[in-house]
C-alpha cells in the first residue's frame, strides 16, 4: 500500500467513526423529538422546539452523509439562493394570513 | 467522444458534471416539498381548530419508521465508504439493507394508510388527512425513486465498477445525495404532520 493510499483509508476510517456518532445523535434527537410532544405544551412553543430539533436533525444529515461541511463554494452558492427562495414561500403565506388579507 | 467531467473536476468550480447536477435537482426538490410546507402553513393558520397529530396518526409506527430511514441513509453513505476503501461485497451488503430499510418504511406506510382507509378516513375526509396524504404521499414517491435507483447500481449499474471504479462511485455518492434528501424531509414531516 503507497502512502497516499494508507492516508486515504485513514481518512475513509474517520469518515467513518463520524458517521456511527451522527447515526447516534440522530436517535437520541429522535427520542427527544417524541418525548418532548408528550408534555402536550402549548402550540407556539411546541412547534418552535419541534423546529429547533428537526433542524438540527437535518443539519447533521446535510453536514455529514451529504458531506456539505467540506463542499465546493458553487454548490453554497445554490444552496444559499434556494433557502432565500424557501424562506420567501413559506413566509408568503404567513404574512398574508397575519395581515388577514385571506380571512376577510 | 467521451462525455468530459464524468469523473475529473472543472478547473473552475472543482466539481464534476453529476455533482452539481444532482445538487441543482435536490435545490428544485426543496422548492417543490417547500410549496407543499407553504400551503400547510397557510391551511393550518387559517383554520379555526386543527387537531393534534397523535390524536389520528399512529406516531409508534411512524417513530419506527423514523429510525428506519435514518437507519437507511447510514447504511447508503456507509456503502460510498465500501467503494471509496476498495471493498465491493461490503459495498453489495449496505447497499442492499439500504434497499431493503427502503421497502420496510413503505410497507409499514401501506399498514398506515390501509388503517385510515378501512377506517373510512380518505384524503377528501379533511384538511388535515389531505395533507397528510399529500406530503406522506409524495414522499414515498421519492423513497420508491430512490430505491430503484439504488437497486439498479446494486444489480445491472454495478457492471461500471469493473470498467470505470470512479464514475461508479460519483454515481452511487449522487444517488446517496438523494436518499439523504429523502431522509432529510421526513426528519421535518415527522414532527409537522405526527406530533404537533
Amino acid at each position: 500500500m503507497t502512502s497516499d493510499h494508507a492516508d486515504h483509508a485513514v481518512d475513509i476510517d474517520k469518515h467513518v467513526r463520524i458517521y456511527v456518532t451522527v447515526f447516534a445523535a440522530l436517535l437520541v434527537l429522535t427520542i427527544v423529538t417524541v418525548a418532548i410532544s408528550r408534555f402536550h405544551l402549548p402550540v407556539h412553543q411546541a412547534v418552535t422546539i419541534a423546529l429547533i430539533v428537526a433542524t438540527i436533525k437535518g443539519s447533521l444529515v446535510a453536514c455529514y452523509f451529504m458531506h456539505l461541511i467540506s463542499e465546493k463554494r458553487l454548490i453554497y452558492a445554490v444552496l444559499a439562493l434556494t433557502v432565500v427562495f424557501f424562506i420567501a414561500l413559506l413566509a408568503l403565506p404567513v404574512i398574508t394570513v397575519h395581515d388577514g388579507f385571506w380571512i376577510h | 467522444m467521451d462525455i468530459p467531467y464524468t469523473v475529473e473536476l472543472r478547473r473552475d468550480t472543482g466539481l464534476n458534471n453529476g455533482k452539481i447536477g444532482i445538487w441543482l435537482f435536490l435545490a428544485s426538490e426543496v422548492m417543490l416539498f417547500g410549496a407543499l410546507f407553504a400551503s400547510y402553513i397557510l391551511i393550518r393558520t387559517g383554520s379555526p381548530v386543527w387537531p393534534r397529530g397523535d390524536t389520528i396518526l399512529d406516531v409508534p409506527l411512524a417513530t419506527f419508521n423514523t429510525v428506519v430511514l435514518i437507519s437507511s441513509s447510514v447504511t447508503m453513505v456507509m456503502a460510498w465508504a465500501s467503494l471509496m476503501r476498495r471493498r465491493f461485497g461490503t459495498f453489495r451488503i449496505y447497499m442492499g439493507t439500504t434497499i431493503l430499510l427502503g421497502a420496510v418504511f413503505l410497507v409499514v406506510k401501506y399498514f398506515e394508510y390501509g388503517h385510515h382507509f378501512h377506517l373510512g378516513e380518505f384524503p377528501s375526509h379533511n384538511n388535515f388527512l389531505a395533507l397528510y396524504f399529500t406530503l406522506t404521499g409524495l414522499h414515498m414517491l421519492h423513497v420508491a425513486g430512490g430505491m430503484a435507483v439504488n437497486a439498479y447500481f446494486w444489480g445491472p449499474g454495478a457492471k461500471l465498477w469493473k470498467t470505470n471504479p470512479e464514475w461508479f462511485i460519483n454515481r452511487v455518492e449522487h444517488a446517496g445525495l438523494f436518499w439523504h434528501f429523502v431522509d432529510l424531509v421526513w426528519i421535518f414531516l415527522f414532527p409537522t404532520l405526527y406530533l404537533l
